[in-house]
């Protein structure tokens, strides 16, 4: 509109207004050439910078990426491990108890049975001394016996007896007669 | 409001002179010499070039696999154009044509940007020789892709007669899609751009050139509206930052298109 009014009014003339669409020369050529080093020289410095730089940043990314997935990796079976390891050595604790367990039970059955013995031994120990003890006080006994015997008869006869055979064989018998006597009165 | 201004030049005296074409037309900067055809648009837009390279190539030097705040903007306007043009448009085999793409958003933004930049303030494509030269550009990638995939006139029969379509239509379609492709594509790039700038920056200009007038003007109701006027130029900044950047992605966006378009194996 304002274009319009602007010819008619005559501010402008109509050759004026034709030359805004008609091209100067120098400005197709300026613009074109200004234009097309201006092309060629991103082209050649801007362009392939700003796509590596691109690449770079994108590799890093995934790098990264890539690295934290290896590292969780490695924790996992880091973890993995540890636990692995705990089990085995549950595993180890609790057959370490039973064993100790066993041996346990093994030497007090030992202990025992070794008590036992030994108290056998003494028992038997002591049955054999009192065995000995009684043959020998017996033996001691018989020999005491006759010749107390023997006091008292020559005492009571009132004639030494000692050497006669026929009283010692009166005592003999009547030591038998004694120990038989004694035997039966013990059954 | 433009035409009140206008209407007011009138009776005014000496009068406002409204913004036109003349104020597109920089007078040289060494006249007399033999560099005589060097004007304030023209170094524009090679200023506009070298910074593009510098943002580009210091953004892409560091290279570190952490960007800094710096190179993180330069490699995102990278990777806008890249992924959210290139990729999502042309799909399969768009790498080979990212740097054309990313170059035609970042040599647009910048030159239309220009418009609102202290000191600079001028549009460099509103001149309609810098679009039209970038819109032939993209008409030679994109007839050169499609060339190459089919033939030359492999390429015009799958442009002109798409098959699928009943017979009786083909002399219709074929002459409008024929100038379609040569003529009206190129053409709608570079007009749509520079009309554009060339709105926003008269826009600007009479709001800002009306805002001073009404100032200086004796007519103290004049001088009381002026401030709207000038406020209106500085909201109409913002507006115009958005427009230009977003006229330097339609136009990369539409080249994708046609890049997409000629690539494919069917119309």
């Amino acid at each position: 509109m304002s274009l319009t009014y602007l010819a008619s009014s005559g501010v402008i003339s109509a050759e004026e207004s034709i030359s805004a669409l008609v091209p100067k020369t120098e400005e197709l050529i300026v613009g074109l050439l200004g234009f097309l080093v201006l092309l060629w020289l991103l082209k050649k410095f801007a362009y392939p910078q700003f796509e590596a730089t691109f690449q770079e940043r994108t590799a890093a990314i995934e790098g990264g990426i890539e690295k934290a997935e290896k590292a969780q990796a490695e924790a996992a079976a880091a973890l993995a491990q540890y636990q692995a390891q705990l089990a085995d050595a549950r595993g180890e604790a609790s057959t370490i108890r039973s064993e100790a367990q066993a041996e346990r039970s093994r030497i007090v059955e030992e202990a025992r049975s070794e008590a036992t013995a030994a108290a056998e031994q003494v028992t038997s120990r002591a049955a054999a001394q009192m065995e000995a003890d009684r043959l020998a006080a017996k033996a001691e006994l018989s020999a005491e016996v006759g010749r107390i015997a023997l006091d008292l008869a020559s005492r009571v006869v009132g004639e030494a007896l000692s050497d006669d055979a026929r009283a010692r064989a009166t005592v003999d018998r009547f030591i038998a007669d004694l120990e038989s006597s004694s035997q039966e009165g013990n059954r | 409001m433009s035409s009140t201004i206008v209407a007011m030049a009138h009776t005014a005296d000496p009068g406002f002179v409204p913004p036109g074409i003349g104020d597109f037309n920089y007078p040289p900067i060494f006249p007399g010499t033999a560099v005589e055809w060097v004007t304030k648009p023209l170094l524009a837009s090679v200023l506009a070039a070298v910074l593009v390279f510098v943002f580009f190539t210091v953004g892409a030097r560091k290279r570190a696999l952490v960007p800094g705040r710096f190179q993180f903007a330069v490699e995102s306007t990278y990777t806008f154009i890249r992924n959210g043009v290139a990729r999502d448009v042309i799909g399969h085999g768009f790498e080979k044509y990212v740097p054309f793409l990313v170059t035609v958003f970042a040599f647009i933004a910048v030159n239309n940007l220009f418009g609102i930049i202290p000191l600079i303030q001028f549009p460099t494509l509103a001149r309609f020789g810098f679009p039209l030269m970038l819109a032939i550009c993209s008409w030679l990638v994109y007839l050169g892709i499609g060339i190459r995939r089919a033939g030359f006139f492999g390429y015009f029969k799958s442009v002109m007669f798409p098959p699928g379509l009943p017979v009786f239509i083909y002399p219709l379609l074929a002459p409008i899609e024929l100038l379609q492709v040569l003529v009206v594509r190129p053409f709608s790039l570079a007009l749509r751009l520079t009309a554009n700038m060339f709105a926003g920056h008269i826009l600007l200009l009479l709001f800002t050139l009306g805002g001073t007038y009404m100032l200086t003007n004796e007519n103290l109701v004049l001088k009381v509206l002026a401030p709207f006027s000038l406020a209106g130029a500085i909201g109409l900044t913002s507006f115009e930052a958005f427009i230009e950047v977003l006229q330097a992605y339609i136009f990369t966006l539409l080249t994708a298109l046609y890049i997409a378009e000629a690539m494919s194996e069917e119309h």
